[in-house]
């Protein structure tokens, strides 16, 4: 194995699609290249333990799901180095990347960086969300692909997305109980939705996904157009309740409640790093900032993936390719005209994989109830602080997140503003009557991911930073 | 149009971070009507870096008058802290167990040991009380202490507050008295105007009979607006969060606290480098190393936050409180001890700014004790 | 509530929750383990003393803390359980020396 003390022309971070994709041809193509990942096999969160899979039946995962490994064999053949279980904690402008591995950090320096950090579920902030029994849909497919888990009890999932009815499908495939889908989609998304159905109706998506859908809504009990969801419960879940429409409030029990409502760019490696980043109108999300080649505002660093902006995971792969390409062109390992040439067919495929994305992305919006919660419902779990604190904040003069940060320490806790970032924002900008883009979001420092402090003890020291510490 | 005869605001303090809150707030607590002008969510902030140490040990060697209103501070703040209570109902944790500024080397025990004779040997310096230590006498308090700490110097007046709860009571406070808090009204231009003030602004024009420059490193820009000085200049310092641990250390021990929610707060650093608020690991690491070299355990700890603030520094680095001579009811208050002198700024000197004018003895903390002579 | 697909495959790992024996499939991270066997909460938060349980399974969230082998904190999604590991839940903070 290749020691980490070899100097890489490319750092990409994260084994998902993009990671897989963008590694894999930078490293055919002569750079030598590290691919860094938090998990033990790669994969992502995607293609979760494709190569290491406990699930025996490939039926109940899904077509969709296997083509992971289509990227994992001639990633394992480019001879690009692997470094699974590796945190990266920070990404300087100066291309040092801060890790950690094995309980030791270190400072790698190289000459291009991809961030290929994904996605992540959006925050589902609703009254009693933090109780065990509750978790993410995209938490439960995970125990599912890692470790053939699937829930027993009473299970409700609630929420809106393809993710959801994924799971559902993926569920009944593994013979697993649901008792009910609370559907969350505003009934006016349909009306919204519509004017994209012309993309959609060419859409790879179609097909499978209306099957699916059909599958699902043939049996298990779907009730529509969910309001004011509640997860009720003393120190564990006991029940779910919800209105349909108007009408009043019912009660369903439950074991487990699994929610979703759709992933957003996992944001924060790029957010430390000083990587410009806007606000998505119809994702409802913070992007990254990136030019066609997925560079972003820091020079040398690029965004590939979902955490560029969410299109999911084919589309993943091929913006790894052109990220891969952006930086072959930008390490002077090829040219202009030889870079374009060849993102010709990622290019057209990439326009294959996003068609019907806006007639998605537009019918899965959460409704604004479900972004912006009531008073009581807590949106920091770290800090457990409600969105009345926020609001009770913002009428003493709070006009941003970290305004907030200082008044209520929401987003200082050790998720650092992942599970609340998005909805302190919507919550801050609906009190003012503003736009979200003009309310801003967190500055966050690194590092990203918690190191212990003796790691850091441990990291080398120039002179000057040591004098920097020597009091006057 | 606001109407220069009749001013919409008796002050208007420029600056809503801590030095500019707590005058703020005792000008609010006089009956003054304050509006607070301050920036938007980004803005410099260096109260943001502050580490709610409530300090009086070794501070003042040059200027006496200083460690006396550093300790006169120090001994308002339980009585500030009450008032803060019973207004506001916020409890801003202030605890004054007495400090420890712990020694690495022998080279370090003589160095202090010296610099503290000499601090409480100037004319005119205020008596109290502070203590030598060695190793032994330190681990009787912290028996946790790492075998390289040598000794410390000690003093029972110093405690420690949680300065974001300090912030939220003032703001509270002031919202409750009637001040208006003006978010997004950078200052562009300030012209005295029928005996007070009309300041240009980014969120629109607003005037006031007095106006108090509490400002950070812009009341620089500010200052000569209305005829006085302010020559602050960045110093950016370091500091390292842990997560939430049980309580462990109830001392303030001059780099590291615990914070009374738990995390362990880890300072600081000196560097000269204008106003980049960025990270650096390798002064991090520093900071981390001699942490642990006082308390191994913190080896343990998870780092959830790092960040780098900017100190406001004058060029001796004590306060600057000056009142203008050519444009009287105009005020200058800047000193990089907020938290400390946060009792001072709320009773002390907002009562003199709302009467109109600072008294004989502050003129030791006049900008121009900077006016050296240029050579010929 | 989570149970195993009757088909499982791997290996069996035995490791201990609070003191106690418990099982675990070579791969399972220390939080699906503790999801596996039935653990409902897997700690109680330093601010309010409120229960939680896992929840994102990827890393981002950190309510799935636990101590490790003596070590305090760690993220149970994100570590692989090893043969004969001591995983305990947590009460409030993270004791110091731990």
């Amino acid at each position: 194995m290749t020691e980490m003390t070899t100097r890489y022309d490319l750092a990409v971070i994260g084994a998902g699609p993009a990671g897989l994709a963008a590694a894999t041809l930078a490293a055919e193509r002569g750079l030598t290249t590290v691919l860094l990942d938090e998990q033990p096999v790669p994969g992502g969160q995607i293609y979760r333990s494709v190569t290491r899979n406990p699930v025996r039946n490939p039926g109940i995962l899904g077509g969709d799901y296997w083509h992971g490994a289509d990227l994992v064999g001639p990633f394992r053949d480019s001879g690009a180095a692997y470094r699974p279980g590796t945190t990266v904690w920070s990404v300087s402008r100066a291309l040092e990347i801060g890790l950690s591995r094995d309980g030791a950090a270190r400072i790698l320096p190289v000459k291009h960086i991809i961030l290929a950090t994904g996605a992540l579920e959006r925050p589902f902030p609703i009254p009693g969300w933090t109780l065990p029994g509750v978790m993410g849909a995209g938490a439960a497919q995970i125990l599912l692909k890692s470790s053939a888990l699937v829930p027993s009890g009473r299970l409700v999932m609630a929420g809106t997305g393809p993710l959801l009815w994924l799971l559902a499908w993926q569920y009944l495939r593994a013979g697993a109980r649901i008792d009910a889908i609370l559907d969350t989609t505003p009934g006016g998304n349909w009306r919204a939705a519509l004017r994209h159905m012309p993309g959609f109706l060419r859409s790879p998506y179609l097909g499978k996904g209306a099957a699916l859908l059909l599958d699902v809504r043939r049996k298990v009990k779907v009730i529509g157009n969910v309001t004011d969801l509640r997860a009720v419960g003393d120190g564990a879940l006991r029940s779910v309740a919800f209105r349909q429409g108007g009408g009043p409030e019912r009660s369903l029990p439950a074991d487990t409640l699994l929610l979703h409502q759709g992933v957003i760019p996992n944001i924060n490696l790029a957010n430390a790093t000083g990587c410009g980043q806007h606000w998505d109108e119809i994702q409802r999300c913070w992007v990254p900032t990136v030019d066609e080649w997925g560079a972003s505002s820091v020079e040398g660093v690029s965004i590939a993936g979902d955490g560029a902006g969410i299109a999911g995971a084919v589309a993943a792969e091929h913006r790894g390719r052109l990220a891969a390409l952006g930086a072959l062109h930008r390490l002077g390992a090829i040219g202009p005209e030889e870079r374009d040439r060849e993102a010709a067919t990622h290019r057209a495929a990439l326009a294959e994989a996003q068609r019907g994305r806006m007639f998605l992305d537009t019918l899965y919006q959460p409704g604004p109830d479900f972004r912006v919660p009531k008073d009581d419902t807590i949106v920091c779990r770290c800090e457990e602080v409600t969105a009345g604190q926020v609001r009770d904040a913002v009428r003493l003069g709070v006009g941003g997140p970290n305004q907030a940060k200082s008044f209520l320490r929401c987003g200082m806790g050790p998720c650092q503003g992942r599970l609340c970032g998005p909805t302190v924002t919507e919550v801050i900008a609906d009190a003012r009557g503003v736009s979200p883009a003009e309310v801003g979001y967190y500055r966050l420092r690194p590092p990203v991911k918690p190191i212990t402090l003796a790691e850091l003890a441990s990291l080398p020291k120039s002179e000057d930073e040591i004098h920097a510490v020597l009091h006057p | 149009m606001p109407n220069p005869s009749r001013p919409d605001y008796d002050v208007a303090v420029v600056g809503g971070g801590l030095v500019g809150s707590a005058i703020a707030w005792g000008l609010a607590r006089e009956g003054q009507k304050v509006a607070i002008l301050d920036e938007g969510d980004i803005a410099v902030r260096p109260s943001r870096g502050n580490f709610a140490l409530v300090w009086v040990q070794g501070k003042g060697l040059g200027m006496p008058e200083y460690a006396g209103w550093t300790k006169r501070s120090a001994d308002t703040w339980t009585g500030f802290a009450s008032l803060l209570r019973e207004q506001t109902g916020i409890d801003v944790r202030y605890d004054r167990p007495g400090g420890f500024m712990p020694l690495l080397s022998e080279a370090e025990v003589v160095a202090r040991a010296a610099q503290l004779s000499r601090l409480h040997n100037q004319p005119s310096m205020v008596r109290y009380a502070y203590e030598m230590l060695d190793h032994a006498a330190v681990a009787k308090e912290m028996p946790f202490i790492g075998k390289d700490v040598v000794g410390a110097s000690y003093c029972p007046h110093d405690g420690h507050c949680n300065s974001l709860k300090l912030f939220r009571a003032l703001h509270t406070g002031l919202s409750q008295f009637g001040a208006a808090y003006l978010p997004n009204h950078r200052v562009e231009r300030i012209e005295p105007r029928d005996g007070g003030f009309r300041l240009t602004t980014a969120g629109g024009e607003v005037a006031a009979g007095k106006l108090v420059l509490a400002a950070g490193h812009d009341s620089a820009r500010l200052a000569p607006m209305v005829g006085l000085s302010a020559p602050v200049r960045p110093q950016r310092g370091h500091i390292i969060v842990t997560e939430k641990t049980t309580p462990f250390l109830k001392f303030p021990v001059g780099y590291v606290r615990q914070t009374d929610e738990g995390g362990v707060m880890i300072g600081d650093s000196f560097e000269e480098v204008g106003f980049d608020t960025s990270v650096r690991n390798g002064v991090s690491s520093t900071i981390a190393e001699r942490a642990m070299r006082i308390f191994p355990l913190l080896g343990r700890l998870n780092v959830v936050r790092t960040w780098a603030a900017l100190r406001v520094l004058s060029p001796d680095g004590f306060p600057i409180y000056e009142q203008s001579a050519t444009a009287p009811g105009a005020f200058v208050a800047t000193c990089h001890s907020g938290v400390t002198l946060a009792a001072n700024h709320a009773l002390a000197l907002a009562p003199h700014i709302a009467a109109g004018r600072l008294p004989e003895d502050f003129t030791v903390f006049s900008a121009r004790r900077f006016d050296v002579p240029k050579a010929a | 509530m989570f149970q195993r697909l009757p088909d499982a495959a791997g290996e069996r790992v035995s490791f201990t929750i609070d003191g106690r024996v418990a099982e675990a499939l070579a791969g399972d991270t220390v939080a699906a383990a503790l999801m596996a066997n039935g653990v409902v909460a897997c700690r109680t938060t330093p601010v309010s003393g409120a229960p939680r349980a896992p929840f994102c399974m990827m890393g981002v969230c950190f309510d799935c803390l636990v101590t490790i082998d003596d070590v305090g904190n760690r993220q149970g999604c994100q570590v692989t359980v090893r043969p004969g590991m001591r995983v305990e839940t947590q009460k409030g903070a993270r004791e110091a020396a731990r």
